[in-house]
């Protein structure tokens, strides 16, 4: 009997396990990835729900302490620990609010993973297109996914139609900062605002 | 025509060299490219841009957007061919660049599919050159040519309802007018040989094709613009990043996206 509930325990705990594991193909990945924000956006739960899903699905498969770093571009270098700490956990908060808001315009998006295209051992470009539909046309999206761990590819950056999302927002960080002479902390400010509205 | 031809041709070449004179100059220069983004493009006049650029925004929200709004409510078959029959005449503009380029492959593709689809797909309301294999490969501006010749983009500034342009591009819109031949024809309307210069071809239309394009472009991407304008925390530098993107992968023409994706920075995060 006891043998009985521990196999029963063990099964629904590699259940589990399962629902959060993804390929560790970069391309079978992104597929994953892009089928479970389908699956989310088109249940018909209340955006509050759709936007705890996308964040929870946000926080396993996006780097985001990495784009965090990769968005302070030269300032990450002069930052202090305890600055860092407040940003890293600012950042996460922002990026998590935009990234769902973002996705929950797409009622039922029909992404197709074309192909990938490897930079180099550290990161592969997915490339999808969001197929048109009669109010929009089709989209270029190409996904650049952090492989350095080859176990857990992790995505840095959307590049749609060929525009990077991620070096925008960090050139409009950038431009928070020099336009308050270098004081990062009038960054933290505008992201505070950002968060609360 | 001929002064401001060779008005533009200077500008030209006063840009080609400002590169070189930018090396020659001594730290005060460094310690300005510290300031221009990752795009290398410094700003001419940022507070007069930004004005510019709230004023442009406003416009927007009270004529552009609601008329791309109208624009978009029309049955799909309406807004597809009128956009299709756009397109079709700007092919002219790309045309002409085609050849400034050297590029006679894109050239050829771009004659090709004007033909067909003035002829079979009545006056470009269909697209039947794209079922013949002919595909659409994107649009060609004087100041794309410009940037392939190896001319520097210059300084970056918004223009009233123009919007966000570099000193390079400002020039190719004026290069567009001239290279353009639907321009050229509605332009003269003082020739009158029973088909340029009658009513149909008055200078207006011209003015009719290219702010049908613009309320087309505007009404395709209604939500892409929201989404930018409701998630950036510094629009304007946003509108600026990515409209410098934008352009330097027209320039570039790459089919790989990773060739202009290629950003040093990201080798130093590592987050294992």
């Amino acid at each position: 009997m006891k043998k009985k509930k521990f196999l029963i325990i063990f099964f629904i705990f590699s259940l589990t396990e399962n629902v959060f594991a993804y390929s560790n193909d970069p391309k079978q990945f992104i597929s994953e990835v892009v089928a479970e924000a389908k699956t989310i956006l088109i249940e018909s739960n209340s955006n509050e729900y759709k936007t705890n899903k996308l964040s929870e699905m946000a926080l396993r498969t996006v780097d985001i302490k990495g784009v965090a770093f990769y968005s302070l571009g030269k300032y990450r270098k002069n930052i202090t620990d305890e600055q860092l700490k407040e940003y890293l956990n600012l950042f996460e908060k922002y990026f998590l609010k935009s990234f769902t808001s973002r996705l929950t315009d797409y009622s039922n998006p029909k992404i197709e993973v074309v192909s990938t295209e490897v930079i180099n051992d550290n990161y592969v470009m997915v490339k999808s297109l969001l197929i048109a539909t009669d109010q929009k046309p089709e989209v270029k999206i190409d996904w650049r996914v952090y492989t350095k761990n080859p176990d857990k590819p992790l995505i840095r950056d959307l590049i749609i139609e060929g525009l990077s999302l991620a070096r925008t927002q960090k050139e409009a960080f950038g431009s928070v900062i020099e336009s308050n002479s270098g004081d990062i902390t009038k960054l933290f400010i505008t992201l505070k605002k950002f968060i609360a509205k | 025509m001929m002064k401001k031809l060779i008005y533009s041709i200077f500008f030209i070449l006063l840009l080609q060299n400002s590169s070189v004179i930018a090396g020659m100059t001594g730290s005060e220069d460094l310690s300005k490219l510290n300031s221009q983004n990752q795009n290398g493009t410094d700003e001419c006049f940022e507070n007069f841009s930004r004005v510019m650029f709230k004023f442009n925004h406003a416009l927007d929200g009270a004529i552009f957007k609601p008329v791309a709004k109208g624009y978009r409510s029309l049955p799909v078959p309406i807004r597809k061919g009128a956009g299709n029959a756009v397109n079709n005449l700007r092919s002219l503009l790309t045309l002409s660049n085609n050849i400034l380029q050297g590029d006679f492959k894109k050239a050829g593709n771009t004659a090709g599919r004007f033909v067909i689809n003035t002829t079979v797909g009545v006056l470009g309301i269909f697209d039947p050159a794209s079922y013949l294999g002919l595909k659409d490969e994107g649009k060609e501006d004087f100041g794309q040519t410009m940037g392939a010749w190896g001319t520097d983009s210059g300084c970056y500034f918004v223009l009233p309802i123009l919007g966000p342009t570099t000193v390079r591009d400002s020039i190719g819109l004026v290069g567009n007018v001239f290279l353009d031949p639907v321009y050229q024809i509605t332009h003269n309307t003082e020739i009158d040989n029973g088909i340029i210069g009658n009513s149909s071809y008055s200078e207006h239309n011209y003015y009719y094709y290219r702010t049908a394009g613009s309320v087309d472009f505007r009404a395709k991407n209604i939500e892409s613009f929201d989404s930018v304008i409701e998630n950036s925390i510094d629009l304007y530098a946003s509108t600026k990043s990515l409209y410098l993107q934008n352009r330097k992968n027209q320039i570039k023409n790459s089919k790989s996206k990773t060739e202009t994706q290629i950003d040093t920075d990201w080798e130093e995060i590592d987050t294992d």
